[in-house]
């Protein structure tokens, strides 16, 4: 478990290969997802509520659509918000992070200020809040996660670019006359960098049931199919009391073992860089 | 020193609070701008749109709209519903109790089941049972809270009958006795109460278990064994109160998470809290009940991270010295 190579994590450890599957499987799916399935993702049909067959291999919507089909195409919107949402939140974090550990002085009260208070606030409801009141698209959804997700970036970066300032090798620059945006350049951010990444591939995860919880609660893109808006479709079409399983259960499996393969990469990148989170040696 | 402390932590809940009236009122404002809404209305002639905006104040400066909104939310005037048409106030009023009955119920099963659960883990680390427990709390983890509801009305309310699969009673029925009517409650509530206890779990037993973990290989711990007390007595009488502690910063920080699993858990189950409200707020697009849960959320979450402040403040003596 002394791995000196992330890369080699990846392949050594269980969850590093149950991480990096899960992963592969779900890019190849959001890219080819439209091409491989076997049904347009919303014709209907008179098939009705039907329990997989051999035409379908996981049953038919309220609508008649294949299941299958829905699973497959509603990929590429969680992979897109997830990873979308994730970079906006991982750039402003680090940003008010930076500039609040580096600057300090007034400018790190107001960023810090504002950082609690996003810690603060419920994030769920905040969300609706600004789903409900922009009209959701794709571009809303990314948004609006991404812009309430990125204050515990930058609380992580502010308490590492803290200790950074202090170190020999910045203060021998700035002595040197190194102006800010240089040593922010070559020595703050490269060494925050692995922080930032680990805590993004954690919000990826985060982001995926937020757009899930949004497009669930009625707050998707209406044009698109994505996981959460099957539920959506299931649970107010009566599915679950018809008793339509395979209708209910792939959706959220399906954003459960995503959510799951992230994390795990997620926890590992953590373990590396931070060695005293490993447990057993 | 430790007055101070205490001054602090108020005062900053107090801002907090502040910034969120006034970030309600402006987001409402700019972004859903009431008058655009007027304008919607079938029928208004533009006299009767002036005259609707001079009855909700809106024909004044935006300064004046914003400190007659701070007066209204300080006597708790905080609108009319459109979709019903009352008071929002009399709305949370109505439903508040729903969801503390919930999110209280959820919390405190998870709370007990979880510290138990992390106690048994971190004693027997590396065996079969931990590596269970683990998994399971990760996959509640990565599993949304409203598809583990469906779940559990697919397997307990239509599979397997024993549990209505939604509202917070029997409707249309005339309780003989206070107890009966308890008992339906208790009935309804099994499973959201369920799924909100085991969107909770996860955390609350991978906490104790790392600080159980971290507490018995703690010196004091040897000690106990070297005088020959027995183990389970050691573990029990020393390592789990001092392991506790953690768990009170940890349900400060989880309930952001319990309100919003508060929203989808209520709306799968038609249970008629500030979730199911919050929901039908919107479908509805009706803004004044959305400000108002907005409100109410942020200002519970606060006040529960207040409180674990000064909860952590009595027990941990450490914070007291700092």
């Amino acid at each position: 478990m002394t791995a000196k190579n992330p890369a080699r994590l990846l392949i050594d450890t269980w969850r590093g290969r149950f991480g990096l599957t899960i992963l592969a499987v779900a890019l190849f799916v959001a890219v080819f997802g439209t091409a491989i399935a076997p049904y347009p993702p919303e014709a209907s049909s008179l098939d009705v509520l039907q329990p997989p067959s051999f035409n379908h291999w996981l049953g038919t919507t309220e609508s008649g659509a294949d299941v299958f089909s829905q699973l497959l195409v509603g990929t590429r919107v969680s992979m897109l918000v997830g990873f979308a949402a994730a970079i906006i939140s991982a750039v402003l974090g680090s940003a008010v992070g930076i500039a609040s550990g580096y600057f300090g002085g007034w400018t790190d009260r107001i960023l810090d200020a504002l950082e609690n208070w996003f810690l603060v606030i419920p994030t769920l409801p905040l969300m609706i809040v600004l789903a409900r009141l922009l009209d959701p698209t794709l571009t809303v959804l990314i948004a609006v996660i991404g812009l309430t997700s990125w204050a515990g970036t930058g609380r992580i970066v502010r308490a590492q670019v803290l200790t950074l300032r202090e170190r020999a090798f910045v203060e021998r620059a700035r002595a040197l006359g190194a102006g800010d945006t240089y040593i922010i350049r070559t020595h703050i951010l490269p060494n925050t960098l692995p922080l930032i990444f680990a805590n993004t591939v954690l919000i990826i995860a985060v982001a995926i049931l937020s757009e899930a919880a949004l497009s669930f609660l009625g707050l998707g893109d209406p044009t698109r199919i994505s996981w959460g808006t099957m539920l959506e479709n299931a649970f107010n079409s009566g599915a679950p009391s018809a008793g339509a399983w395979w209708y209910v259960v792939p959706p959220g499996l399906a954003i459960t073992v995503l959510v799951l393969g992230v994390s795990l990469l997620g926890f590992l990148y953590e373990e590396y860089i931070n060695p005293r989170l490993r447990e057993d040696g | 020193m430790s007055g101070r402390w205490l001054a602090g932590k108020v005062a900053a809940a107090i801002l907090t609070l502040v910034f969120v009236v006034i970030f309600n009122f402006f987001l409402f404002r700019v972004m859903g701008d009431p008058t655009t809404q007027l304008a919607r209305l079938p029928r208004a002639t533009p006299e009767e749109i002036t005259k609707l905006q001079a009855q909700y104040g809106l024909d004044k400066p935006l300064v004046g709209q914003f400190t007659d909104n701070v007066a209204d939310t300080a006597k708790l005037d905080l609108g009319i519903s459109q979709r019903s048409r009352r008071p929002v106030w009399d709305e949370i009023k109505d439903a508040l109790p729903w969801t503390l009955l919930l999110v209280g119920t959820g919390t405190l099963i998870a709370t007990l089941l979880g510290s138990w659960m992390g106690v048994i883990a971190a004693t027997r680390r590396g065996q079969k049972s931990d590596d269970a427990l683990l998994g399971f709390s990760l996959f509640t983890y990565a599993s949304p809270e409203y598809w583990i509801g469906i779940i559990l009305i697919l397997v307990f309310a239509v599979w397997v009958p024993i549990f209505p699969s939604g509202l917070q009673m029997t409707p249309g029925v005339d309780f003989s006795s206070f107890l009966a009517e308890a008992a339906d409650v208790a009935k309804h509530l099994v499973l959201p109460a369920t799924a909100m206890t085991l969107m909770l779990l996860g955390q609350y037993f991978l906490i104790m278990r790392s600080s159980m973990v971290d507490v018995l290989t703690e010196d004091f711990i040897t000690v106990k064994r070297a005088t020959g007390m027995r183990w389970d007595r050691v573990v029990r009488r020393h390592a789990v109160p001092n392991a506790l502690l953690p768990l009170v910063t940890l349900s400060a920080i989880q309930f952001g998470a319990v309100v919003g699993g508060a929203i989808t858990i209520e709306t799968i189950f038609s249970w008629p809290g500030l979730g199911e409200l919050t929901f039908q707020a919107i479908n509805d697009k009706d803004y004044p009940v959305l400000q108002g849960t907005f409100l109410i959320f942020s200002f519970g979450v606060i006040l529960a991270n207040l409180a674990a402040d000064i909860l952590y403040f009595y027990l941990d003596p450490r914070v007291q010295t700092k």
